[in-house]
């Protein structure tokens, strides 16, 4: 069954070339993927984001819940609105999935409720191993299938976006930090992304998505497609699932120490004993970025060789629109120092090993 | 629908082939090639001089998306390369019959000729891919 979003038709009357994504029919771009990638840098580009799964998990026991499911701390959410980046581990610390919660309402305020944000090509599984955790808590799990999401990115996306919209909402998006999101007149606004750059995340009813996309492009923000999602996220280091990460890979060893709230020593999350374990035996591999600095491209899958240390395997490949070179993550020993080689198409390439991210804010950060 | 001129001759492997007399011809990847890579960021050519067989794997086309193998469509010595393509390889997605062409040979068995596709075949091609 594919299925389509509420702008399917905006997307074929903007050009788009049409992919199937986990089984919904996607714009790919509309054209040039490396001009809509240049747009979100230099100016605005409009995501359609609504394959994404939306979950709201409420009762007295939602904070609870959470801080038993997800390996980041939701008692860090000190104020409404606020964002967290999270994963959700196996038993085995394995990432089932990575996504985003909200807490929606002020901390411990009563019917205090959370909204998650998760990737739809594990859907299924998260929604039922969401479920299968919840038995033992007094919470409600509501997957929100009539919500449509669009990703606004880019240096002008906030004054674009504040200037089609109602006062309130205007000054709202004024008002927001990076990482925090506010409901308005029934939509909810998030200052948080996927590209590296500044920019909104909004949610709101699919029957009022379409005339809102018009706005939008009608003030000179551009349709973006996957394809440009995918290199905007790839300069800004961040991780896609099932690329950098997957059931069987630590976050110790996807670049996510950053997001496993060790403190308190008190909390119990699933995964927590496993992960524990691996950093007392130490892990073996780890997350890194290469630039390749001559002519060809990384890609998934090929094999990283580290000289007298052993051999890694890239797990996200492309070219940089904004460095004009390729660049790539890829999972390499430990130990790996500086520099190492790519096998691309038989020959031995040399590349730099550098910490990710390559771009953020339109400009090279690496050294 | 992409665009194939009918003043042009083909390969299943979606090169395309111009004839300028004197047994000369020129060479690119056509737009229907183009449409399917996506924005083409490098672009490797044979080198100047170099001889060449039919269905030789002689170049590479890499695109954002994804990269693909130029074959050889006929025989013969290079005797052009289209130098613009190291740094504006977007040609080959706005221009592909034209600014985008790859390299020229000096055919070395003009029959080979004879085996290329026509435009309504090279059509069908790619409708049945």
């Amino acid at each position: 069954m594919t299925k389509t979003t509420p702008l399917y038709d905006q997307h074929l009357a903007a050009g788009a070339k049409m992919v199937d994504f986990s089984g919904w029919q996607m714009p790919l771009h509309y054209g040039s993927q490396v001009e809509e990638h240049h747009q979100v840098r230099r100016d605005a580009g409009v995501f359609d984001v609504s394959h994404m799964t939306v979950v709201d998990v409420s009762g007295p026991d939602a904070r609870n819940y959470l801080r038993l499911l997800l390996a980041n701390d939701v008692a860090r959410l000190d104020a409404p609105g606020r964002a967290l980046y999270s994963a959700m581990l196996n038993e085995q610390g394995g990432v089932i999935d990575d996504l985003i919660v909200y807490l929606m309402t002020a901390p411990g305020a009563a019917g205090e409720w959370y909204r998650l944000v998760v990737n739809c090509g594990t859907r299924d599984n998260d929604l039922s191993w969401m479920a299968d955790r919840a038995v033992k808590f007094d919470v409600s799990l509501s997957e929100q299938p009539d919500l449509a999401m669009l990703a606004i990115q880019g240096p002008n996306a906030r004054a674009l976006v504040a200037g089609v919209l109602s006062d309130s909402r205007a000054r709202l998006i004024d008002e927001l930090r990076p990482f925090q999101g506010q409901e308005s007149e029934g939509w909810f606004i998030a200052r948080t992304g996927y590209t590296g750059e500044d920019g909104l995340e909004i949610m709101l009813p699919d029957d009022e998505v379409v005339p809102f996309w018009q706005a939008l492009l009608a003030a000179g923000v551009r349709p973006c497609g996957l394809g440009a999602r995918d290199t905007l996220r790839l300069e800004a280091g961040m991780n896609l699932y099932g690329a950098e990460m997957n059931e069987a890979v630590s976050p110790l060893e996807a670049n996510m120490g950053w997001t496993l709230a060790f403190e308190p020593d008190s909390r119990q999350f699933v995964g927590r004993e496993a992960l524990e374990k691996q950093r007392a035996q130490g892990v073996q591999s780890k997350l890194v970025g290469l630039v390749l600095e001559q002519r060809g491209v990384l890609r998934a899958h090929q094999r990283v060789l580290v000289e007298g240390i052993g051999e890694g395997e890239i797990t996200s490949g492309s070219y940089s629109p904004t460095l004009e070179c390729s660049i790539a993550l890829a999972r390499v020993p430990l130990a790996t120092g500086d520099s190492a080689s790519v096998e691309v198409r038989g020959k031995q390439l040399p590349v730099k090993v550098v910490k990710p991210p390559f771009v953020r804010n339109g400009a090279r950060v690496f050294s | 629908m992409s665009n194939v001129p009918s003043e042009l001759k083909y390969v299943a492997s979606h090169e395309w082939i111009r004839e300028e007399g004197d047994g000369v011809v020129t060479i690119g990847i056509t737009d229907h090639a183009q449409d399917l890579l996506g924005d083409v960021v490098f672009v490797e050519l044979p080198d100047l001089d170099a001889e060449i067989a039919a269905g030789d794997d002689i170049g590479v086309v890499e695109s954002v998306k994804a990269a693909s193998d130029v074959y050889a469509p006929l025989s013969g010595k290079v005797i052009a390369v289209n130098e613009e393509l190291e740094d504006a390889p977007e040609l080959v997605n706005s221009d592909p019959y034209g600014d985008g062409w790859f390299f020229k040979i000096q055919l070395s068995d003009p029959a080979e000729l004879e085996s290329l596709l026509d435009a309504d075949s090279y059509a069908e091609h790619c409708e049945a891919e």
